[in-house]
């Protein structure tokens, strides 16, 4: 006998959760009616975060909008980085060296482990599982010593250029990050003999927020969100870009679209990213880091600009103008970054700046599917499914 | 299917409604009129050899000064079982800034409608809950436009409602003993 058949008058409780909430990963606010404990209707709020990145975008050089990229997906930004220059490569249709690729393709591969990591650190976290999150920091600490290493910044890298990257990798990097990639499968067992057979951890994953593979793609889904449902779509593979089409990796998939299974693909995407690292450091090439061009888009050395009047002209230039070789069109291009595909459309007027700078969010397109998740689930289940999903909102509101 | 052969297949299904196919860096833009847009994606999306079963983005542009009509909706398509991609142009007029929605198709296109609306001012028809996403419900204008400021309409004294702010906060900090 339900309530209403008891005569006991019930409503509905609106809650809003957020826009502070330590399980939402930022701002995030959540309007919630609520049914006792289940969810009736769920409405994200996004935007807190908006910095009007593709408006900024239009308004700077092709060079100095690379550091806005840095701060989409705050804790990813070497892929961001890698997915805009790419892009600008693509337009102005330069071709940056062998050398320059593997080492690109090591910092993507490097971010997607150490943003993968902190996903599964602070998913763990929320759904009640802490110990993970102690060990997963080891692990990112090492990852962000060496890019601290090359780059000199731990979060906001802008280390690649168009045509190429800033500086070479020192042998030192190489042989650390090497030694990680040795070490890396035996603390991927830890983190799973501490939660893979944990039996609240099975409850409170399977068969929670389940997803089928058509209804992923019809909402846009990406990354390993898409894949936990078993649609075999990897940009890295669609579209390679970089040094993706000579390394050996899969793509690893799920089957019921449900917590847990995109918990295995994650779980598997490290392994495979780990392996790409690998093979790159094998197979890195000797060579110029910088296209042969790419000095109508890179910055002359400083010291360079005391000694030489052209440098001092073309610094001056750059800064001011941009590049000036921009042809007239436009092109999408997408990579594959931790949260999923980042899109970079640019279309170009023949100036020195973008015309239109677009960003497709991966982050953006998963927080519009939550109430999908949400809706008819428990209020619990919401946590998880926003540590699923796997949004920073950074990138969502850019 | 090569992009241009997906061009072509479009134009010969609606040979009315596309004005241009351009191509750039091995990408192609079909450019289209905007009143058959949504039977141009319904066709898009249900013809098997197309089958574009992923909406990748949707995102406006405008054109000030440079073209007419002023906006353009872009939609970017792809098949993953086909594997290709195709990019449609949709000309907006700046009187009528409103196309026809696809949410009814691609679900992934709420939001992306939304951002669009909320951006440059394009509404879309028939979309099931059109309200800004990024933005406050109470801004004014569309970032997005090209002429929309960079750094706000007025200088920082005459934002409304600064002065008062700094009333306020000069009055809060007197403190009598």
């Amino acid at each position: 006998m339900n309530n209403e058949e008891k005569g006991i008058e019930t409503k509905e409780l609106s809650l809003s959760m957020g826009p502070q909430h330590p399980a939402t990963h930022g701002v995030l606010r959540l309007i919630l009616e609520l049914d006792g404990e289940t969810v009736v209707k769920c409405t994200p709020h996004v935007g807190y975060l908006h910095r009007g990145v593709e408006k900024l975008g239009e308004n700077r050089t092709y060079l100095s909008a690379l550091p806005l990229t840095d701060r989409l997906d705050y804790i990813s930004s070497m892929a961001n980085n890698v997915g805009y220059v790419n892009a600008v490569e693509k337009l102005f249709g330069i071709e940056a060296p062998s050398r320059a690729k593997y080492i690109r393709t090591i910092m993507s591969e490097m971010t997607r482990i150490s943003s993968h990591i902190i996903w599964l650190g602070t998913h763990a976290l929320d759904i009640g599982a802490m110990t993970v999150f102690l060990y997963s920091f080891r692990e990112r600490e090492w990852l962000l010593d060496l890019f601290e290493m090359t780059c000199g910044a731990r979060l906001t890298a802008s280390y690649p250029r168009i045509g190429g990257v800033r500086n070479d990798v020192s042998q030192q990097f190489l042989d650390s990050l090497y030694e990680f990639t040795e070490q890396f499968p035996e603390r991927l067992k830890e983190y799973e003999t501490l939660i893979d057979k944990n039996r609240i951890w099975l409850k409170r994953t399977k068969g929670i927020g389940v997803i089928s593979a058509a209804e992923a793609v019809n909402w846009g889904l990406t990354g390993a969100t898409l894949r936990g449902s078993g649609v075999n779509y990897d940009v890295r593979k669609a579209f390679p870009y970089d040094v993706y089409d000579k390394v050996e990796f899969d793509v690893p998939l799920g089957t019921a679209g449900d917590v847990y299974d995109r918990y295995r693909c994650r779980m598997e995407e490290l392994r495979q990213s780990n392996r790409i690292i690998k093979q790159c450091i094998e197979q890195l090439p000797t060579g110029p880091i910088l296209a042969p061009d790419a000095a109508k888009f890179v910055l002359p050395p400083k010291e360079n600009l005391f000694k030489s009047m052209e440098s001092l002209i073309h610094h001056f230039v750059l800064m001011t103008k941009g590049p000036l070789t921009a042809p007239t069109g436009e092109v999408y291009c997408a990579t594959e970054v931790p949260k999923g595909e980042l899109g970079f459309y640019i279309v170009s007027d023949g100036s020195g700046t973008p015309y239109r700078m677009r960003v497709r969010a991966p982050s953006f397109v998963h927080a519009s599917v939550l109430p999908r998740l949400c809706e008819g689930g428990l209020l619990a289940d919401v946590i998880a499914n926003i540590g699923t999903i796997d949004i920073v909102l950074g990138e969502c509101d850019r | 299917m090569e992009p241009l052969q997906i061009a072509e297949k479009i134009k010969q299904a609606f040979p009315d409604e596309v004005t241009e196919i351009s191509s750039f860096r091995d990408q192609v833009s079909v450019h289209l009129k905007k009143e058959k847009l949504h039977d141009i994606c319904l066709f898009l999306r249900q013809d098997p050899e197309l089958d574009f079963n992923y909406l990748v983005d949707i995102c406006g542009v405008d054109y000030l000064g440079k073209k007419t009509p002023r906006f353009e909706a872009v939609y970017h398509l792809y098949s993953i079982a086909q594997k290709h991609l195709i990019r449609l142009r949709v000309q907006v007029p700046e009187d009528a800034p409103t196309v026809k929605s696809v949410t009814g198709i691609w679900q992934g296109a709420n939001w992306h409608e939304r951002e669009c609306f909320d951006m440059l001012g394009i509404s879309f028809d028939g979309h099931p809950d059109l309200r800004r996403v990024l933005l406050p419900e109470d801004w004014e204008g569309h970032p997005l436009r090209k002429d929309y400021p960079l750094e706000g309409f007025k200088g920082e004294e005459d934002w409304p409602g600064f002065t008062e702010v700094v009333e306020l906060s000069k009055k809060l900090k007197e403190f009598e003993w």
